[in-house]
């Protein structure tokens, strides 16, 4: 009797192991399919509207190419031992991945939230990082789609051939990933339309601008390279330039750690928020 | 089974106040069931909290045996929704939204087409399907969002306001597919302010306000508990003073209409012999208010719904 209870009480275990293993199967496919859903959706959108997000970055690239690398660059001349045109392009291509990337998401995201549509995926069984996974592969798709035009705009200008092409590929693909969490954070928090143009306008744009885009800091006094190494975008704008051009300011180590450190985080702080419902839920 | 049980669920806001004070609630598999209640009663707050759009207080809810706290995927997986607020993208085609949702619910993308087909036929919008959202009248998007919720096949459908905004014909041929719906074994939670339209589909009622549940029956049970109706009869003859008709309560509308109370005691064939004896001729007879929201508004304005006296108004 004892040994007919216990083959029983066996049997009540294999199947609910088997039932939790179907429902994992299954919870695993839903967010497989869903994953596929959402990328499919944001990179449809990215394409729908390519002359909000494809056109307008290329036009400025050019004639930041046209202005800076032409024009002015052949009177300042060469840049640690480069043409001054072909030192500023890996910059011109990170700085419109950058943005792309960012404004991707904060505005992807916060039109969702606005316009309350946000709520198809947030009442599905979707997980949390089925959600900001599908958000930043569309961020990560139009920094890569802007970055390869300036490319292409770029070579109009001048030669590049890349010497490291898996640093490239790495930091490029990385740093697009951050700015897409960075702008996923910021539409989490953001309310109104000014709030995802802030972070843009008063944070992005200045930091971009001082983050070695068009100089070597070797330029600054010791004061203000201390000042200028506490800007995260010089680290990538650098390991970038050293993919291409195999120049950097920076140790490329130092680099790598900083930014996969950064996008830990705001991988994380994002997980975090979003599931705790922060700006989504009431 | 219970498609849906929840227990002491309280929600209190941020800003103090308290949206629900303690609701127990249990819906059988199968069941069409109506949550009814004034505006700000608690009714979108508790289907926010069934469909996770908004964190609860505390409380317990359970879909179809899981647990929403500890099994949230499998609950959610259960739950179809139609909210009250349209929440679709704007700029997407129909095709794309209703394929979209499915893939939210891990409907493979093949199955999704041949399911938003049939359902944006049901809902008659399969000829609009290439047109964005945005360029649907305000009926065309409440059908889209009941298409969309209606793609992964939920086991419980909740629908908040489906027919608000939607013409006479559609509305009917909504009621018939929501029947459809419920009769091939889904279980609908229905919110309305249409209370003939709660009493025409629904089997089981709960009236809430003010954050409680103020009656949960079945809804033959709850009208039953209408003790009274008011008619109101045309007369042929315009009259001057209102007749004098004992043991009916009776008010004058105009020099047609005159409103009588009948209460579940008395007979209708009584206050006719009434009438004739009084030389008084109807033309026609009519129920004041349905009989749902009469007794709907007793209940939420307080008010017992066996007394004899009721609201003059």
């Amino acid at each position: 009797m004892n040994r007919a209870a216990a083959r029983e009480e066996a049997r009540a275990a294999d199947f609910a192991r088997e039932s939790d293993q179907v429902k994992a199967e299954s919870l695993l496919a839903i967010n497989l399919i869903g994953l596929r859903t959402i990328m499919r959706k944001e990179i449809k959108r990215v394409s729908r509207i390519w002359v909000q997000t494809i056109v307008p970055p290329a036009i400025t690239m050019s004639l930041y190419f046209v202005i800076f690398g032409s024009l002015i660059g052949r009177r300042i001349g060469e840049m640690e031992g480069m043409p001054y045109i072909a030192y500023i392009a890996p910059g011109l291509i990170m700085m419109a991945v950058i943005t792309n990337s960012f404004s991707n998401v904060v505005s992807s995201f916060f039109g969702a939230k606005l316009q309350l549509y946000l709520e198809e995926m947030l009442v599905s069984p979707l997980s949390t990082a089925t959600i900001v996974v599908g958000y930043m592969v569309g961020g990560i798709f139009r920094g890569l789609a802007v970055g390869a035009l300036v490319t292409v705009v770029a070579l109009m200008f001048t030669r590049l051939s890349i010497v490291h092409p898996w640093i490239t590929l790495s930091v490029v693909v990385l740093v697009a990933g951050v700015f897409s969490m960075a702008g996923l954070l910021n539409a989490i928090f953001a309310k109104t339309f000014d709030d995802i143009s802030i972070v843009p306008t008063f944070v992005l744009t200045p930091l971009t601008y001082l983050g070695g885009v068009f100089f070597s800091i070797s330029l600054l006094s010791p004061t203000w390279q201390a000042v200028a190494m506490a800007n995260p975008i010089l680290y990538m704008v650098n390991a970038f330039r050293y993919g291409v051009l195999g120049i950097s300011d920076i140790p490329i180590a130092v680099a790598y750690s900083l930014i996969i450190g950064l996008f830990v985080a705001l991988f994380s702080l994002n997980m975090w928020l979003l599931s705790k419902g922060r700006g989504i839920r009431s | 089974m219970d498609a849906l049980r929840l227990e002491n669920l309280r929600k209190t806001y941020p800003n103090g106040v308290e949206a629900l004070k303690g609701i127990d609630l249990t819906v059988e598999e199968g069941d069409f069931f109506a949550l009814l209640g004034p505006n700000g009663a608690g009714k979108t707050t508790s289907i926010g909290i069934i469909t996770s759009l908004v964190n609860k207080t505390a409380g317990r809810v359970v879909v179809f045996g899981h647990d929403m706290d500890r099994e949230r995927e499998a609950a959610k997986a259960c739950i179809g929704v139609v909210p009250q607020e349209v929440n679709l993208s704007m700029f997407e085609k129909l095709i794309d939204i209703v394929v979209n949702q499915a893939g939210y619910y891990g409907v493979p993308a093949r199955l999704a087409r041949q399911r938003a087909e049939k359902y944006l036929k049901a809902l008659h919008l399969w000829d609009r399907r290439t047109d964005i959202a945005r360029n649907l009248s305000g009926g065309m998007k409440r059908r889209l969002m009941i298409a969309r919720a209606l793609v992964h096949e939920p086991r419980l459908l909740i629908l908040d306001e489906p027919t608000a905004g939607v013409d006479i014909e559609i509305r009917r041929s909504m009621w018939q597919l929501m029947r459809a719906i419920n009769e091939a074994g889904v279980t609908i939670i229905l919110t309305t302010h249409y209370l003939e339209e709660a009493e025409s589909l629904c089997r089981n009622v709960a009236i809430i306000d003010d954050g409680r549940i103020v009656e949960n029956d079945r809804m033959t049970r709850v009208l039953r508990k209408l003790h009274h109706e008011t008619f109101v009869l045309s007369l042929e003859e315009p009259i001057d003073a209102l007749p004098q008709l004992d043991g009916y309560t009776t008010r004058l509308r105009n020099e047609h209409e005159i409103e009588v109370e009948v209460t579940r005691d008395q007979n209708i064939n009584q206050l006719f012999r009434l009438l004739s004896e009084k030389n008084l001729n109807v033309h026609s007879m009519r129920n004041k208010a349905n009989r749902l929201e009469e007794l709907f508004l007793r209940l939420v304005e307080n008010k017992p719904a066996n007394t004899s006296q009721g609201p003059q108004a």
